[in-house]
């Protein structure tokens, strides 16, 4: 998968995650966490809608990567850039 | 101070009365709605499909969940959660409270519940097995979402309550024993407020339709109107259903304080414990739970107006509940009874507090809704005053006696006053 492609799949788990909040206007260099309302539940959401789609395994100490889309983007896209988009 | 004989003689502070009443049931998303629908003999049972037991039958809710519920957090939680939430705002709201300045941590939540968390349990593993049963794929939200608190929980959340909540375990007479034990903790001044009823979501986890299906006790028809059929001599088991009912509690002096509209008056209760059976029911204990429920209330049995019975459209359980009643209420020349879940189902949790919601309207229009379905009355059954296919007029009641009984043989009945 390309970083677009990694992009456009981080938000639609998004849109399932906070199906109120409007993503539209997510600035990708700002925290999740500053523009909408996630907490850490919602982060494990991401995390294992990761793993229930893609296998993508994400260890504990790496959940700081996933602050922001463009660090989340970043930190996966080695991860996942064998991976054919679905 | 505990009403043994009649709560007349007690003070204002220890008198229970009911003042808001909100609930989601599969004929009607308000009191008025439901009633409505009650009268008009409109069944809310439909076709139903569900993992594994396939094609059947069920009473299913269409409240509107987003009216008091972010689509997340409707995600986030569990569907008794949802049904909590949307029933207590529905009672808060018909109450008339001035909710945004009353003291939130003198408000307490009562909730009855048949079963929880078998719904998410299913669900997660339904979902692992296509992960081989891998664990590192169960859900984190499994633990807040099954945790027996969950629905009174997601009320607390919801509406920023800080006072007391749990739900009370009683399999189906777990309505009436929210409402008994939201009486007791206003007598103890545990709550000035208590939101108190029972909540049911069991039509998601398909084991309740198989676990019954087994005991052959599911209830089929060809038509699904005419499938939940209390009394009549071709009932062939339960429909399940889904579904809500909350009431707003307070004591007497608090409501009239604030000049609130008072629906009812609990003057009576009582819950026992038959001892006998897993799943049978037992008459002489059942009746022997209507009659302490009268003594505490001081009232005869021919004082009571409107009977609102328990029976789900068993072969068994409908002839134990009639031989019970026959016990009680035999001569009783102006008693009425009748059947609610003739119309919605069995709604498990919420059925003691739903069916009794179906029936208060009666202090007000003075009609007994009919028990639908008894196209040929099973002589087992045969109650004088059974009212059955049609409403009967006949003035408001004074009092209305509400029986809610499940399985291990717990019962429950309540006694409501109208004032």
């Amino acid at each position: 998968m390309t970083p677009d492609e990694i992009r456009e799949e981080i938000l639609d788990i998004l849109e399932n995650i906070a199906p109120d909040e409007d993503l539209g206007d997510l600035d990708d260099g700002v925290a999740f966490v500053d523009q909408l309302e996630l907490d850490s539940m919602d982060f494990l959401d991401i995390v294992m809608e990761l793993r229930k789609r893609h296998r993508v395994q994400i260890p504990e100490e790496d959940y700081t990567e996933l602050a922001s889309m463009a660090s989340t983007v970043a930190y996966l896209t080695p991860l996942m850039k064998d991976l054919q988009k679905a | 101070m505990i009403a043994t004989n009649g709560t007349s003689q007690l003070p204002d502070d220890q008198r229970i009365v009911i003042s808001g009443i909100g609930l989601t049931a599969p004929n009607g998303n308000d009191w008025a709605e439901f009633r409505s629908n009650l009268l008009a003999g409109r069944s809310g049972v439909s076709d139903y499909e569900i993992r594994y037991v396939g094609k059947t039958l069920a009473g299913i809710c269409d409240f509107d969940m987003k009216r008091y519920q972010t689509r997340k957090d409707a995600r986030r939680g569990t569907r008794a959660g949802s049904v909590g939430i949307y029933s207590a705002n529905e009672a808060v709201k018909h109450s008339g409270l001035d909710w945004e300045n009353i003291d939130r941590s003198r408000v307490g939540m009562y909730i009855g519940v048949t079963e929880h968390g078998n719904v998410e349990t299913e669900n997660e593993i339904f979902e692992l097995k296509g992960f081989e049963y891998d664990t590192s794929y169960w859900s984190h939200h499994h633990n807040p979402r099954t945790v027996a608190n969950n629905p009174a929980g997601e009320v607390a959340l919801n509406m920023g309550i800080t006072g007391p909540h749990y739900t009370i375990g009683a399999a189906c007479a777990a309505g009436n024993a929210g409402l008994i034990q939201g009486a007791q903790m206003l007598r103890l001044h545990e709550c000035d407020v208590a939101l108190a009823g029972g909540v049911s979501e069991s039509i998601h986890t398909f084991g309740i339709f198989a676990s019954f299906k087994s005991q052959g006790a599911l209830a089929s028809h060809e038509d699904p109107a005419k499938a939940s059929r209390p009394f009549d001599s071709q009932r062939n088991g339960i429909v399940v259903a889904e579904g809500g009912c909350l009431y707003v509690l307070e004591r007497l002096a608090d409501a009239r304080r604030r000049g609130a509209e008072i629906y009812g008056e609990l003057v009576g209760y009582a819950m026992n414990t038959d001892a006998t059976d897993f799943v049978l029911p037992n008459a002489d204990r059942q009746a022997q739970c209507v009659s302490l429920a009268l003594k505490k209330a001081g009232l005869k049995p021919e004082q009571i107006g409107i009977v609102s019975t328990h029976a789900t459209g068993t072969s068994l359980g409908d002839a134990q509940e009639c031989a019970a009643l026959r016990q009680v209420f035999g001569g009783c020349e102006n008693t009425l009874f009748n059947n609610t879940k003739s119309l919605i189902g069995h709604a498990m949790g919420a059925a003691g507090a739903l069916e009794l919601s179906g029936n208060l309207a009666a202090f007000q229009d003075g009609v007994c809704h009919a028990t639908i379905n008894v196209d040929e009355l099973d002589p087992e059954c045969a109650l004088d005053g059974l009212v059955v296919n049609e409403p009967r007029e006949t003035g408001p009641p004074r009092y209305i006696l509400n029986n809610s009984f499940g399985m291990l043989g717990i019962n429950s009945v309540v006694i409501i006053e109208r004032i």
